[in-house]
């Protein structure tokens, strides 16, 4: 029995090694370090009373809430149809249409931002055509503002939400709908009385993930705005791999706000989870399933590439 | 059921053709752009040209930088395969009491975004006795934890489809050692699964931008963060590089796919 129990140290020794030194470590001491002075070991809030007095953080704090809701609240309600819209296809194309949004997802990060520079940018193909045509409805967008920015947000939130939503839709049997239109119920009625609260759940906790996701991007406004729009995840690099300013100590505490936001919205998700499950605990087909673990997975690849 | 939902209305039809050109439409850009030699104010380029992957191919920067990506991805799969494969199994087949334990730490990474942890592993890593900012080994154990939720996922599901528990004790019941059991029987079994997961992880560190740039960005140049550089520079070679590193993505998510459908497959 002894000896039973060395071997499993010995196999889970590199492991908690590594969780210990590249996970928690670093959150310990970034907690650490937003409530700690710059130099010696003295014990402060100043660096969070600093944030909440100064309107330029505040600013970024603002900016980040009201881009993270605003492009995951456009991106569930396109989600939401298309993902309907995807279940009225036969499944050949279902799938096909799958892949094709699960295959634009990879596409994030600095290549999604050049991507729109080439097509949208001060140089754009769709600028110097429309400025060609004189669709003066045009003429003052801008890719590197607060517009351009929800819009490639957006473009990022679609596909996961999609991915997300589809598997919930699927869930909603078709047999439901029988029955209930066998019991007299209109169709109106079944997705009042049914359809609509099993999704809830669902629309939620996908909420929760797009918001984490919007809050944390980084890549995406990194290479299409650099420092210039303050955004908190913006903020909080050059604060620390500092551009001009260094100060380690005040992105150590901005950045554990940023974490708290996100680990709110993750928890929030699994909570929705949990509920959703008590819908389909026994409803999915074998090959739903696979389809959707493998979702799953990918949907949460996609968050981290961003 | 099937009568109704094989035909799709032309609603649906002209919503779902909306929403492909909306998605694929930057990435039709970005190919066009590569392969242009002027693209301005037309809706198609003039004229055409392959000098920009020539280009590509030929600058050394780039070719390093696709070097460092290979190696610094290749060496963080492995070594997270080495060190998660038996602790993976341990907790599962022995100490299933973990798990809730487990599934906390692995949704960690999922929930802090990458900004957030830069900023802990700048913090934790850049003084006192362990200094190692800048190097490759910060970004290896930074790489190790953002594909920790994969490779758990993947090879704790592997062996619960396999029944790894009934496995061991049919083979400990037939004469086999622990570890013989475990190499010879658990191993070749969740093979496919954990390929699978190993694959996935892969392309993730690929695309890694964000901790990249911000642990080692100035020192160490992976194809991310040498785009980054690029995309100011020229516009056609960069292009040319988006696009050659998604096409590579989009190969291995259909090899990935396909092993999916086998695994299901070999399964059921």
């Amino acid at each position: 029995m002894k000896r039973r129990k060395r071997w499993f140290l010995l196999g889970l020794v590199p492991f908690v090694m590594m969780i210990v030194a590249f996970q928690l470590a670093p959150i310990l001491s970034m907690l650490t370090g937003s409530i700690s002075q710059g130099d010696g070991s003295g014990f402060t809030f100043g660096y969070y009373s600093r944030i909440l007095q100064s309107d330029y953080y505040l600013k970024a704090i603002k900016n980040s809430l009201l881009i993270s809701i605003f492009s995951s609240v456009i991106g569930i309600v396109v989600g939401l149809i298309c993902a309907y819209s995807i279940t009225r296809f036969s499944p050949k194309m279902r799938d096909r249409l799958l892949m094709l949004s699960n295959m634009t997802s990879n596409f994030a990060g600095v290549p999604l931002a050049f991507a729109y520079i080439i097509l949208l940018g001060s140089n754009g193909v769709f600028t110097l055509l429309f400025k060609q045509w004189g669709w003066s409805v045009f003429a003052d967008f801008n890719l590197y503002s607060w517009t351009g920015l929800v819009l490639v947000y957006v473009y990022f939130q679609v596909p996961l939400a999609l991915l997300l939503l589809y598997p919930s839709f699927y869930g909603i049997r078709e047999q439901w709908k029988e029955a209930a239109s066998l019991l007299g119920a209109s169709k109106w009625q079944f997705w009042r009385t049914i359809g609509i609260p099993v999704l809830t759940p669902a629309v939620f906790g996908t909420m929760g993930i797009l918001f984490a996701n919007g809050m944390g991007a980084y890549a995406t406004a990194y290479a299409l705005v650099g420092g210039n729009y303050n955004l908190l995840a913006v903020r909080i690099g050059s604060l620390v791999s500092g551009d001009v300013v260094n100060e380690p100590q005040l992105g150590n505490a901005l950045a554990v706000i940023l974490a708290l936001s996100t680990l709110l919205a993750v928890y929030l998700n699994h909570k929705m989870t949990q509920r959703s499950h008590m819908f389909q605990s026994n409803g999915m087909s074998p090959k739903a399933s696979g389809w959707r673990k493998f979702y799953k997975l990918k949907a949460s690849a996609v968050k981290e590439e961003l | 059921m099937k009568t109704e939902t094989k035909k799709a209305g032309w609603g649906h039809r002209s919503l779902m053709l909306i929403l492909m050109i909306y998605l694929l439409l930057p990435l039709l850009a970005t190919f066009i752009y590569a392969f242009a030699k002027e693209w301005q104010a037309t809706i198609l380029p003039e004229s055409w040209t392959l000098e920009w992957f020539k280009e590509m191919f030929l600058d050394v920067r780039f070719l390093e930088a696709l070097w460092t990506s290979l190696y610094l991805c290749i060496i963080s799969v492995v070594l997270s395969l080495v060190v998660m494969l038996p602790a993976v199994f341990i907790i599962t087949v022995y100490l299933p009491k973990l798990e809730t334990f487990m599934k906390g730490i692995v949704v960690l990474p999922y929930a802090v975004p990458g900004v957030v942890a830069a900023v802990g592993l700048i913090r934790a890593y850049s003084s006192g006795p362990i200094n190692i900012t800048g190097t490759a080994y910060i970004l290896i154990g930074a790489y190790f934890i953002i594909i920790l939720p994969y490779m758990y996922q993947g090879i704790r599901n592997s062996l619960l489809t396999v029944s790894a528990v009934e496995l061991l004790n049919s083979a400990e019941m037939l004469g086999a050692s622990r570890y013989k059991a475990f190499v010879t029987v658990i191993l070749p079994n969740i093979w496919p699964g954990v390929v699978t997961s190993t694959l996935l992880s892969f392309s993730v560190l690929f695309g890694e931008f964000v901790l990249t740039n911000m642990l080692v960005g100035g020192h160490i140049q992976t194809i991310q963060v040498y785009l980054y550089q690029r995309v100011n520079e020229s516009g056609h070679l960069a292009s040319a590089i988006a696009i050659s590193y998604f096409v590579f993505i989009l190969v291995l998510s259909m090899i990935l796919m396909k092993l999916g459908k086998k695994v299901n497959k070999g399964i059921s």
